[in-house]
């Protein structure tokens, strides 16, 4: 993480003291170490192990070999829902960035009126999924819903049970949802642009269009990586909402990847296949991870060359 | 912002997670009591809910020493939360159901008390049931589960208000039903209300439907396990006529977000956006209790499904919840278990619990319950569903109850893409095959 954000990382490389303290750090590390080996690793094995198996949640484990495996991979189920996963991802991802960025430099700048702004901006992210789920379908609902509420005939939509539209909504909402934090970030890291670029810019002559291109998003470069990591990771495993407004439909047009598996497990009672699916989720979420790292170059050249 | 990246990484595995943390978090806390308390998890909801909490109050008035914790959960989350409290051997002492597939997975794993030798020694417990409710408790010979509760037939139920509106009469025949359509789209109406985002309100359909097209014995077959049961050229004809009844609209526009768990579409026939509904019996209470003066006003119908111009099946033939099952967890302790028993063999079958029924609008499996039935509109239609389920010829329990959960999640799948038009009946018939005995 550290190298996805090296405004920050500059900081503790220059406040840590060499020495003593680092011991006493390793061991700071080993609440958070057991506990994320006993709730992530152990069961990250435990699902791995499980799909190697045969079991139906409910009576004994049977090896299989890969008989799990060639279920997931030759069911065109599969296909389907990495394919509607990474179509959210790469949705969510176009409308969330540019509204972030934009939000965040806004909101980065000290005025009053913006505070409070800000303060209306965070509430979608107070609340818990679920309740935002329950009340967009209130709201979704094409017969009692905002279209028969407000007597506006343009918002009376099939919102959830058009394939097309059922998708751009999920869009829509988890960008309501999630932009408020993306936002955040970006506030911080445009707050953290050291002025004196602004200042020398300024002399140069450059007007606030060219200050946002030439300088604001090239430093932003590492936190705009930081946000789309968390972007597609959090896509990937996209559940709650999903499950509570559409429950994967019409049909299976919203059937993402985590939905399958959760059906697949739960609802059909084929563990060894859910299992399988599940791993397949961490390793596309590990690759997309990784890729973005790469994008951001080594992470050791400065983002403020010449000051 | 490290910090804040980081916790918010893991805020975003922890959401992912919860759905399957939410199906888990309630075991915890209610799992086998310890001593004389027995656990008892079932659907939450009118009319349901109020009955059941009655039972189980009665049951610790009378017996103080003992106790029965109750929880309940609504459908479609409680199918999901009991299945993984039972997988992870937390199961509560009465694990509630709908017998058939789902009851004889818990019986092969062991999960549930045989309890075939407790209806031997208790003979005016069993004698007291409908004969037809212990089908979809056995597995194998042997009962699993007590028949409880109420006889669901599933039903037509229709708005009489628009169809003196529309001046039109309930349809006698699968060609009137298609005739309707049109006459109700004209007047801006949806002609059937229909929550579909359920999935298993859309088989609902599919199940009447084929059995008045080719009578019970092709899906007889299909739970049998014969191999490609499926491909019954009745399947493909019913598949083509619900999808000939989607392409003419006859469903409520948006039915495919519409889940019956809130509901919206017993809405849409009380408010007379919709004219017609097929559904279980239970809607009755629902309309009631929701609609206003909907019912109190005569404005609902009732009747069996029609029958199908040129269909094999017998139209007295009836489809639906034969009853519900209560069965025992093998975890338990014994004195949690005998609880139950007691539970089971006092309470549950009173006449305070009949009437607990009687008085929400349904139809208890006891025989001769009809005795209580009172001469009012809800009366009648109590008699009526007594009636239609005690002369029907074969009462069919609902597929998604009676095939394992692996068929039946498969089942509801392919129907809620069929009503999508994402597949054709081939494609339909060909996905189901393939998970025939699965």
């Amino acid at each position: 993480m550290t190298t996805l954000a090296p405004p920050a990382a500059r900081i503790t490389e220059t406040t840590a003291p060499s020495g003593g303290r680092g011991g006493a750090l390793i061991w700071l590390t080993l609440p958070a170490l057991l506990i994320f080996t006993a709730f992530a690793i152990v069961p990250l094995f435990g699902v791995l192990a499980l799909s190697f198996t045969t079991w139906n949640g409910l009576g004994t484990i049977h090896p299989s070999g890969l008989d799990s495996w060639n279920t997931v991979l030759t069911e065109p189920g599969l296909l389907h829902a990495l394919g509607i996963t990474f179509l959210i991802m790469g949705l969510s991802w176009l409308v969330q960035t540019p509204a972030s960025v934009l939000l965040g430099v806004f909101l980065a700048a000290h005025f009053r009126y913006r505070g409070f702004l800000a303060v209306l901006y965070f509430i979608p992210l107070l609340l818990s999924s679920a309740a935002i789920a329950i009340t967009y379908k209130s709201l979704l609902d094409p017969n009692f819903g905002i279209g028969s509420g407000t007597g506006l005939g343009f918002l009376s939509q099939d919102w959830l049970g058009d394939s097309t539209l059922a998708v751009g909504m999920l869009v829509f909402i988890v960008s309501w949802q999630y932009i408020p934090f993306h936002t955040l970030i970006y506030q911080g890291a445009v707050r953290s642009i050291p002025k004196t670029m602004y200042e020398a810019a300024l002399i140069d002559g450059a007007g606030r269009v060219r200050q946002f291109f030439s300088i604001t998003l090239p430093q932003l470069k590492y936190t705009i990586i930081t946000s789309s990591t968390l972007m597609v990771v959090g896509s990937l495993t996209l559940f709650d909402l999903i499950y509570v407004l559409t429950a994967g439909g019409p049909g299976d047009a919203t059937r993402v990847l985590a939905l399958d598996m959760y059906e697949t497990g739960f609802g059909k009672s084929l563990m060894g296949p859910a299992s399988a699916i599940a791993v397949i989720l961490v390793l596309v979420g590990l690759l997309l991870s990784q890729l973005l790292r790469r994008l951001g170059g080594r992470g050791d050249e400065s983002q403020q060359e010449g000051v | 912002m490290i910090g804040k990246a980081l916790s918010r990484r893991h805020l975003l595995g922890l959401t992912a997670g919860a759905g399957v943390a939410a199906a888990l978090s309630a075991c915890g806390s209610s799992g086998p009591g310890a001593g004389a308390t027995a656990t008892y998890w079932s659907l939450s909801g009118p009319p349901g809910e109020a009955a059941r909490q009655a039972a189980i109050d009665r049951f610790n008035a009378a017996n103080p020493d003992t106790k029965i914790a109750p929880q309940f959960f609504q459908n479609d989350p409680f199918k999901q939360k009991i299945k993984a409290a039972i997988g992870a051997g937390d199961a509560p002492t009465m694990i509630w159901g709908w017998g058939g597939g789902t009851l004889k997975a818990y019986a092969e794993a062991g999960q549930v008390d045989d309890l075939t030798d407790w209806f031997a020694q208790n003979p005016a417990v069993k004698n007291k049931l409908f004969p037809t409710s212990f089908g979809a408790a056995t597995v194998d010979g042997k009962i699993w589960a007590m028949p409880h509760e109420t006889v669901q037939p599933i039903l037509l139920y229709w708005n009489k208000k628009v169809f003196e509106q529309v001046k039109a009469e309930p349809p006698q025949s699968w060609g009137d039903i298609m005739d309707l359509v049109p006459k109700f789209n004209a007047a801006g109406i949806a002609p059937f209300a229909l929550g579909g985002q359920s999935r298993w309100t859309s088989m609902m359909w599919l199940e009447l439907l084929l059995d008045r097209t080719a009578g019970s014995e092709v899906f007889d077959r299909v739970f049998a396990g014969e191999a490609n049961a499926w491909s019954d050229p009745a399947v493909l004809d019913m598949l083509g006529k619900i999808q000939q009844l989607v392409a003419e609209n006859g469903f409520i526009d948006g039915f495919s977000s519409i889940t019956a768990d809130s509901n919206a579409d017993q809405a849409l026939l009380y408010t007379g956006k919709a004219a017609m509904m097929v559904h279980g019996s239970w809607s009755y209470g629902i309309q009631e209790s929701q609609g206003g003066d909907f019912v109190k006003n005569d404005g609902l119908g009732y009747m069996s499904f029609p029958p199908v111009d040129g269909g094999k099946g017998d139209p007295s033939n009836q489809v639906g919840n034969p009853g519900h099952y209560l069965s025992i967890s093998s975890k338990a302790t014994p004195e949690a278990k005998e609880v139950a028993k007691k539970f089971f063999s006092t309470v549950l079958l009173d006449d305070a619990e009949q009437n607990e029924w009687i008085k929400s609008g349904n139809v208890p499996i006891i025989q001769g319950s009809d005795k209580l039935y009172d001469t009012s509109p809800k009366g009648q239609f109590l008699k009526f569903c007594y009636d239609t389920s005690v002369n029907a010829k074969i009462f069919a329990q609902s597929w998604d109850q009676a095939l394992s959960p692996t068929a039946a999640t498969t089942l509801l799948e392919n129907i809620a893409k069929l009503f999508q038009n994402q597949v054709s009946p081939q494609q339909w018939v060909d996905n189901m095959n393939a998970v025939i005995g699965k």
